[in-house]
């Protein structure tokens, strides 16, 4: 005790010592902020690309401060496109689409899941719902290929011809594309969204089912006014942070699965793909970073309004 | 006693065998849904291609045959490349990405740390905005210029704002204060208390963070898509991306098929084309027993908790 007494360090030691163990912390941010400066901040400087007309010079600052300032220009064009509505629409559409089914298809599995009697089958159930979600989207698009293939394809061979219907060539034909790139993105999250809510559901504490059985609820009473209640708030953040997100499209699905074929662009094209394809194909510098910016700010605020909402319901929860 | 009466309690609670037959056929159902596709492919690469030509992709091989990986084995250099430098960059990717996360979640798990707040700050808003596509890839080919280098394949993923939130909530959750506290008063500098008492402590959220970034760089086909037009630097997802588009570039590669057109007409291309993604799929599975456990452990912690 009295060791401890005298090891206090005095005011001055103790702004040293201070200074020591920051030091100490800092040293292990010291890799971590050198990858986020180049990879994340310096970029944001780029973004005044976005007002400018650019021209390669020399160096990466040197272009871009001595490039021409054209004020919005770039962004006029973007916006007189008319993929610039189709893109958005996209974008928002499957976004709202791909939330609501990656809540209410995982919740209600988690549910079952934790029904079962035979805890082995639940554990293999979840092994295998899990294995999509370790799946990179090349392989999805194989997969979808397979399936899909306009002269082999599963579907189109032993399905459509069997029956003998004219095979469809689905690489060209927009109307079936909104439920094939659902079904492909719930295909691989599900799993994944079903293992969380049923790690969230096994948290909850038995005796309040067990009481409630004693009292003569059903199961799905107890499903009623137990798990979902108790599950509201998990649901609600998870649900609100991909809200925040919905202007973010999820780039590996809507360039690999639909094989960017263009005749499908009118269902498949989203933000990033667009912002992509405008600098790859087209090499407007001008246009892509109009239109990521715009992506870029947009997205902010969704997720600040989304970050203010998850604070209200628990501050604990909020991202910042 | 008591447990004995909660158990027989739980019984009287538990679903009829009506309802868990249904409950079960629905999950037989759906995974079914989640592994055919997986079947078909593993099908295709199976059949022979003249099987195929006759007959399309089916998911029992009407005439089966080890062509495709026969021919894979032999003639794949560009893929048995591409496989080595998905190998490396995922094994380097791994190590130091973990380094890099591991570290820079310590100081932030500390409430001794008064400047935690700032810098997790900085971390988060990296997930909120960013300067979009165009300036991120001029900074890798005009600023800081490793395109087409190995280097591009690893460096973009280093730091991962996600992977740090939840690193740090294992650190607060699974690492005590007061451990850290004595070790203090022992005269441990904050690195040997890191390495010596928090590290080994917090070995399930090594394992989980260590899984994610495997996952990421082996899954990953989107740097190489921004920044490798090299050959030589196409990782495996990469190569099966150019390989849906066309075949050429297996046999581009190996001289001893542009000899021969008989030998080029006979080629197992749709079956290679799938057994390529098998064994892109091949470590993945292998490994998934085994990190299944650490993998939802490290979500349930880091995720719901946190």
């Amino acid at each position: 005790m009295s060791m401890l007494y005298l090891s206090e360090p005095k005011p001055l030691g103790k702004l040293k010592k201070g200074l020591r163990t920051n030091g100490a912390f800092i040293a292990m941010l010291l890799p971590g902020l050198f990858v986020l400066l180049i990879n994340n901040y310096i970029p944001m400087f780029g973004v005044v690309i976005a007002f400018k007309r650019y021209r390669f010079n020399k160096d990466f600052f040197t272009s871009i401060l001595t490039s021409e300032w054209i004020g919005f220009k770039n962004f006029e064009f973007f916006f007189k496109t008319p993929q610039a509505y189709e893109v958005t629409r996209n974008t928002i559409l499957y976004n709202f689409v791909f939330i609501a089914l990656g809540v209410v298809i995982p919740v209600i599995l988690a549910i079952a899941l934790n029904e079962l009697l035979n805890k082995r089958l639940s554990n293999f159930y979840q092994s295998i719902m899990f294995l999509p979600y370790f799946l990179s989207w090349i392989v999805v698009s194989y997969l979808a290929y397979s399936m899909l293939s306009m002269e082999n394809g599963f579907i189109n061979r032993n399905i459509i011809r069997a029956l003998g219907l004219e095979s469809v060539n689905w690489y060209s034909e927009p109307k079936y594309w909104p439920f094939i790139l659902t079904f492909f993105q719930v295909w691989k999250y599900t799993g994944y969204n079903a293992v969380v809510y049923h790690a969230a559901i096994s948290g909850i504490d038995s005796e309040y089912y067990e009481s409630a059985a004693i009292d003569g609820a059903t199961k799905w009473q107890q499903t009623r006014f137990i798990t979902i209640p108790l599950l509201q708030p998990v649901i609600i953040i998870m649900t609100l942070l991909a809200v925040g997100r919905i202007f973010n499209a999820d780039f590996g699905l809507f360039f690999n699965v639909p094989k960017d074929s263009g005749a499908l662009y009118s269902v498949t094209d989203v933000i990033d793909t667009y912002v992509f394809r405008a600098l790859r194909n087209s090499n407007s510098v001008g246009m892509a970073s109009a239109s990521g910016l715009y992506q870029a700010v947009i997205g902010c605020i969704t997720v600040f309004t989304a970050n203010f909402i998850v604070r209200k319901i628990d501050k604990e929860k909020a991202l910042f | 006693m008591m447990a004995r009466k909660l158990n027989k309690q739980s019984k009287l609670n538990q679903i009829s065998a009506t309802g868990n037959l249904l409950l079960n056929m629905l999950f037989v159902f759906i995974t079914i849904v989640c592994i055919a596709p997986v079947i078909l492919v593993l099908a295709i690469s199976f059949t022979s291609e003249e099987a195929i030509r006759h007959a399309g992709y089916s998911f029992i091989p009407r005439e089966f045959s080890t062509a495709a990986y026969d021919y894979v084995l032999k003639a794949g250099d560009a893929i048995w490349r591409a496989y080595g430098v998905s190998i490396f960059v995922t094994v380097i990717g791994t190590l130091l990405s973990l380094a890099v996360i591991c570290m820079y979640a310590y100081p932030l798990s500390r409430s001794s740390f008064r400047a935690r707040g700032f810098f997790s700050f900085l971390a988060y808003f990296t997930m909120i905005f960013g300067g979009g596509l165009v300036p991120w890839i001029m900074v890798y080919t005009r600023l800081f210029k490793i395109s087409n280098t190995i280097w591009i394949l690893i460096f973009p993923y280093l730091m991962n704002a996600w992977f740090v939130m939840i690193m740090r909530t294992f650190y607060k959750t699974t690492v005590p204060e007061s451990i850290i506290e004595s070790a203090r008063i022992d005269g441990a500098g904050e690195f040997r208390t890191f390495l010596v008492i928090v590290l080994p402590l917090s070995k399930a959220g090594l394992a989980t963070i260590g899984l994610f970034c495997t996952l990421v760089y082996w899954n990953d086909w989107y740097l190489p898509l921004m920044f490798v037009t090299e050959r030589k630097f196409f990782n495996i997802q990469y190569l099966m991306y150019q390989t849906l588009v066309s075949i050429q570039y297996l046999t581009s590669g190996s001289a001893q098929f542009s000899e021969a057109a008989v030998v080029l007409a006979n080629l197992p291309t749709e079956s290679a084309r799938m057994a390529i993604a098998i064994i892109s799929i091949g470590p993945i599975v292998l490994a998934y027993p085994f990190f299944r456990r650490y993998f939802i452990k490290g979500l349930t912690i880091g995720a719901v908790k946190g």
